[in-house]
C-alpha cells in the first residue's frame, strides 16, 4: 500500500487495473478522458488498450472482449453514452461472461458539455445497475465492486461519476495487489445472438433481477444511513460530500446515502423513511432518487414529505455547491443562515473561452469568411476546439449540435433554402467519429455542400489523443494512417483539395475553387495544433508603420494582439508566429521578430 | 493553512501549482484534495484550482468565506474570487494582467491596474508581485506558477517551507524543467513584498 495524490480519473484506472482489467477501450470527452489515458501509463503489460472511433465501437468492441471472458472497461462522457446507445440497450439482454464496466461521466453545470443529461436515467432504462461514486477515494473502491456485481450478475453495469469527482484529487492509498483474471475464451453458445425469442425470454431474468439486486444494493457498503430524528436528507454522488461538509453533527436528523440509484436499493430507503415527517433530496442533474423515493412512499402508504427538486426546493439545471446546498439544509432545517455579506466586486474582464492564439482553426475560418465576403453562406459547425469559432471577431460557427451533425445539419438546410452555400467544419477526429457517414449521405442523396475539414493532427479540446489520422495508437505503436483526402475521394466527393491555412492567399483560393466546383465539395485544412508544434519565430508590430487601423483586432480575434494605451502590441509570451495577422494587415506593420 | 484557492487564467499552470501545494503537504503526512477546471474554459477562460488540506474535509470546492488564501496568477481573477476569501484572509497576487480579447474588440481599456487598486483598499493581508519582472529575468514564461508559489512560501502564507515545495518539484517535475523552477521558486521568494 503507498499514499497517493490522485485525480478521481486516476483513481478510477489504477482501481480497474487492481480489479484484473484487460481490455480498455474509449472515446475523448471531458469530464472522462483521463481514465483511459491512466491505464495505458500504468500499463503492467499485459492490458489491451485502445482510443476507438467512436463510443459505439468502443463498448462493442469491450462487449467482445467481455464475451471471450476478460475484464473489460469502457470509457466516454455522457454524451458518448448516447451514440453507443444502440449495442447498450441490447447488451442489457445479451449480458457478459467477464466483467464489463461501462464509465459515462456526466457533467452538471454543464462546464464542457452539450446536455446535462443524467446517466442513472440511462441505467433505469436499460435496466441496468449504477454505481455514483461521491469522492476519488471512494471511486478507487468502488470500480472493483462494479467488476465484481458484473460478473456476479452476468450483466454490464454502468459508473456514472461526475466531473467534480473526475477532476477532484484525494489522497489514496493505493494497493500494489492485482486480481489475476484468466480469460477462457470464446465458447460458441445461442447465447451470444439476439433474436426476438432469446430478447422475450431474457427480459423476463432481466425484470425479475431487479428487485435480487435492489435488495443485494441495500446492504451495499457505500450505501449508508446514519443519525435519527423526524427529518432526512437524501442525496448520492459529489451532492454527499457537500451535504456532509454542511452538516456539523449536531442536526437532528438522518441522513441516506445512495451510490447505487439503480436498481433502487428499496430495503435501506424504506428503513430511512420509517418514522420520518418530511425529506430533503440532494442530488445534482435529474430527481433520481427524489422520484423513487416518493414512489415508495406511495407504494407503501408513508405519509412522508419529499421535497426536491420537483417542489422547488434544489435547482433543477446546474450543479450544485457548498452554498447551494448550505442554503437548501438551512431552510429544510430551520436553522440560522449565515450572515456573511459579500463585498460588491468591481466590473471585472468577461473571459469567454477563445482559440489559442497561433490557432489554424482562426486562419480557416478567417479564410472561408474572405472567400464568401457578400454572398450568403451559413456555416455548420460541429464539436471541439473549432466550436469556438462562433465567437466574435470570426462569428463562423451558425450552427452547433452534437458530434458529425455540422455535416448533415448543412445538408438539411441546403435543401430547404438552396440559394444559399452551406457549409459544414468539422475536425480530424470528429470527421472519424462519426462525420463519415455524413459525408456518405450527402453524395449519395446528391445534396450541395462544401465540407472543411480541419485537420489539426490530433484530437485537440480533450488533450491531444492520437486518431486513426495521427498513425499512432494508444499501444504506442505505429498504424497505417488513415488519409482524409483518400476516404473523401473514395466516397465519391467530386472535389478535394488541400491547403495550408497559415498562407490565406492559397487557403481562400482553396475555398473559392471549392465554392465553384459545386456538388459536394471539400477543402482539407492541413496545419497542426500548436501544441503539438514549437512555436515559429514571433511577430511585432512596428510602431512606426502600425496606423492603429486595428484591422488585425477586428477581424482576427487573436489573444496575443493586444491594445496598450491605444497602440497594437503583439504579447510574446502568447505569440505562436503562425504571421496570419501580419498577412492581414494593410499597411506591413506587423513583422517578423529578430530575437 | 486549510484552504488555498489558485486563480489564473487558462494556460496559465494552476493545475500543477495546485497539486505542488497538495503534494507537499502529503509529504507532511497531511491529506489534500483538490478540484480543478479542465476542458473548455482552458481556452483563455476563468479557471480556479481550490485546495484544501486537512483530514476532516468532505468538499472538494472550498466554500465561499472559507480560503485562508487567494494565489492570484492576474489581478482581475483575484478580484473576481475574494468572495471565497475568509475575513483576514491573505491574497497574493501578480500584478500583470492577462487582457482578454473582448477588451481589445471592445476597446474597454483594461489594463489591470483598477484591479491591484481595488486589492489594496479591500484587502489587508495583500502581497503584490511583479511576476512578470521574474519570468522574464528567468527566459521562461511558463513558470509564473512556480513563482507565485516560491513567493506565497516566502511570505509564509503557505505554511509549507521552500525546501518542501522544492523536494515536490524535484520528484515530480520532468529532469529538465527541475533546475529552471527551482530557481523561479527562490526568485518568486525574495521578490515578495507586503501591500
Amino acid at each position: 500500500m503507498s499514499k497517493q495524490f490522485l485525480m478521481g480519473n486516476e483513481a478510477i484506472a489504477l482501481g480497474a487495473i487492481r480489479a484484473g482489467v484487460g481490455f480498455v477501450s474509449g472515446y475523448p470527452g471531458t469530464p472522462s478522458t483521463e481514465i483511459l489515458e491512466t491505464v495505458a501509463k500504468n500499463n503492467p503489460g499485459d492490458i489491451y488498450v485502445e482510443w476507438s472511433t467512436n463510443e459505439k465501437s468502443a463498448m462493442e468492441t469491450a462487449a467482445g472482449a467481455s464475451y471471450a471472458g476478460a475484464r473489460s472497461l469502457v470509457t466516454m462522457k455522457q454524451v458518448g453514452l448516447n451514440v453507443a446507445a444502440d449495442p447498450l440497450m441490447s447488451l442489457a439482454y445479451i449480458g457478459v461472461k467477464g466483467g464489463m464496466v461501462i464509465v459515462a461521466a456526466d457533467d452538471p453545470g454543464p462546464i464542457s458539455s452539450q446536455t446535462e443529461q443524467d446517466t442513472r436515467h440511462f441505467a433505469q432504462f436499460s435496466k441496468l445497475p449504477v454505481f455514483d461514486p461521491s469522492s476519488p477515494e471512494e471511486a478507487y473502491e468502488m470500480i472493483c465492486d462494479a467488476f465484481d456485481y458484473s460478473e456476479k450478475y452476468g450483466t454490464p453495469v454502468l459508473f456514472r461519476p461526475t466531473t467534480r469527482v473526475c477532476h477532484g484529487c484525494a489522497s489514496i492509498e493505493v494497493s500494489e495487489e492485482r486480481k489475476k483474471v484468466a480469460p477462457e475464451g470464446f465458447a460458441k453458445d445461442s447465447r451470444w445472438v439476439i433474436f426476438p425469442r432469446l430478447t422475450y425470454q431474457n427480459h423476463l431474468k432481466v425484470e425479475a433481477r431487479q428487485p435480487v439486486l435492489g435488495e443485494d444494493f441495500s446492504s451495499y457498503r457505500f450505501n449508508r444511513l446514519t443519525g435519527t430524528g423526524k427529518k432526512g436528507i437524501a442525496t448520492g454522488g459529489i451532492s454527499y460530500a457537500y451535504t456532509c461538509e454542511t452538516l456539523n453533527g449536531s442536526e437532528n436528523c438522518k441522513l441516506l446515502k445512495i451510490a447505487t440509484a439503480h436498481p433502487f436499493p428499496e430495503k435501506l430507503a424504506l428503513e430511512f423513511l420509517s418514522g420520518l415527517d418530511e425529506v430533503l433530496v440532494i442530488e445534482e442533474l435529474d430527481p433520481v432518487i427524489e422520484k423513487e423515493l416518493t414512489y415508495l412512499c406511495g407504494k407503501h402508504h408513508l405519509n412522508v414529505k419529499i421535497n426536491g427538486k420537483l417542489t422547488g426546493h434544489v435547482a433543477n439545471a446546474g450543479e450544485n455547491t457548498v452554498e447551494s446546498v448550505t442554503a437548501a439544509v438551512d431552510s429544510f432545517l430551520g436553522r440560522a443562515a449565515g450572515t456573511e455579506p459579500s463585498k460588491e466586486l468591481p466590473a471585472l474582464p468577461v473571459r469567454p473561452p477563445v482559440l489559442c492564439a497561433g490557432c489554424p482553426h482562426r486562419a480557416s475560418f478567417y479564410a472561408v469568411k474572405q472567400a464568401m465576403k457578400g454572398k450568403k453562406a451559413v456555416f455548420s459547425g460541429d464539436i471541439g476546439c473549432y466550436t469556438l469559432g462562433n465567437a466574435a471577431p470570426l462569428d463562423m460557427v451558425d450552427t452547433c449540435l452534437c458530434m458529425g451533425a455540422g455535416i448533415t445539419v448543412a445538408q438539411g438546410l441546403h435543401r430547404i433554402q438552396p440559394d444559399a452555400v452551406n457549409f459544414a467544419f468539422i475536425g480530424d477526429s470528429t470527421f472519424f467519429h462519426t462525420g463519415i457517414p455524413g459525408v456518405i449521405n450527402a453524395v449519395y442523396n446528391e445534396t450541395d455542400i462544401v465540407l472543411i475539414v480541419l485537420d489539426n493532427s490530433t484530437t485537440a479540446m480533450t488533450g491531444h489523443q492520437p486518431h486513426p489520422g495521427t498513425g499512432r495508437t494508444m499501444m504506442g505503436e505505429i498504424s497505417e494512417k488513415i488519409s482524409i483526402y483518400n476516404v473523401l475521394t473514395a466516397l465519391g466527393v467530386s472535389h478535394v483539395s488541400r491547403a495550408n491555412p497559415l498562407n490565406l492567399e492559397e487557403a481562400v483560393s482553396a475555398v473559392k475553387s471549392a465554392v465553384e466546383a459545386g456538388g459536394v465539395s471539400a477543402v482539407i485544412f492541413e496545419s497542426p495544433c500548436i501544441a503539438v508544434t514549437k512555436p515559429q519565430p514571433l511577430y511585432q508590430v512596428n510602431a512606426k508603420k502600425c496606423t492603429r487601423c486595428k484591422k488585425c483586432i477586428r477581424e482576427l480575434g487573436c489573444p496575443a494582439v493586444v491594445l496598450e494605451d491605444g497602440a497594437v502590441k503583439i504579447e510574446p509570451s502568447l505569440c505562436y508566429g503562425c504571421s496570419v495577422c501580419a498577412q492581414v494587415c494593410p499597411f506591413g506593420a506587423i513583422e517578423r521578430s529578430e530575437n | 493553512m486549510t484552504n488555498c484557492l489558485l486563480a489564473g487564467v487558462g494556460g496559465q499552470g494552476t493545475v500543477l501549482a495546485s497539486k505542488l501545494i497538495a503534494q507537499s503537504a502529503m509529504n507532511r503526512g497531511l491529506n489534500a484534495r483538490t478540484a480543478e477546471t479542465i476542458g473548455m474554459a482552458q481556452r483563455g477562460g476563468c479557471v480556479v484550482s481550490h485546495v484544501r488540506i486537512g483530514n476532516e474535509i468532505h468538499s472538494p470546492l472550498i466554500p465561499q468565506h472559507k480560503a485562508d488564501l487567494i494565489i492570484g496568477f492576474e489581478p482581475a481573477e483575484a478580484v473576481r474570487c475574494l468572495p471565497y476569501l475568509k475575513e483576514n484572509g491573505a491574497v497574493i497576487a501578480s500584478i500583470k494582467a492577462v487582457k482578454p480579447i473582448t477588451a481589445a474588440l471592445t476597446g474597454s481599456g483594461y489594463s489591470g491596474e483598477e484591479m491591484t487598486v481595488f486589492l489594496k483598499e479591500n484587502v489587508k493581508n495583500l502581497y503584490l508581485v511583479d511576476a512578470e519582472a521574474i519570468c522574464n529575468q528567468l527566459g521562461s514564461a511558463k513558470v509564473l506558477n512556480v513563482v507565485l508559489l516560491g513567493a506565497a512560501a516566502g511570505a509564509g502564507l503557505l505554511e509549507l517551507t521552500l525546501e518542501e515545495l522544492k523536494k515536490t518539484i524535484c520528484e515530480k517535475l520532468p529532469e529538465r524543467f527541475i533546475e529552471l523552477n527551482c530557481h523561479a521558486l527562490s526568485e518568486g521568494a525574495a521578490a515578495v513584498r507586503k501591500g
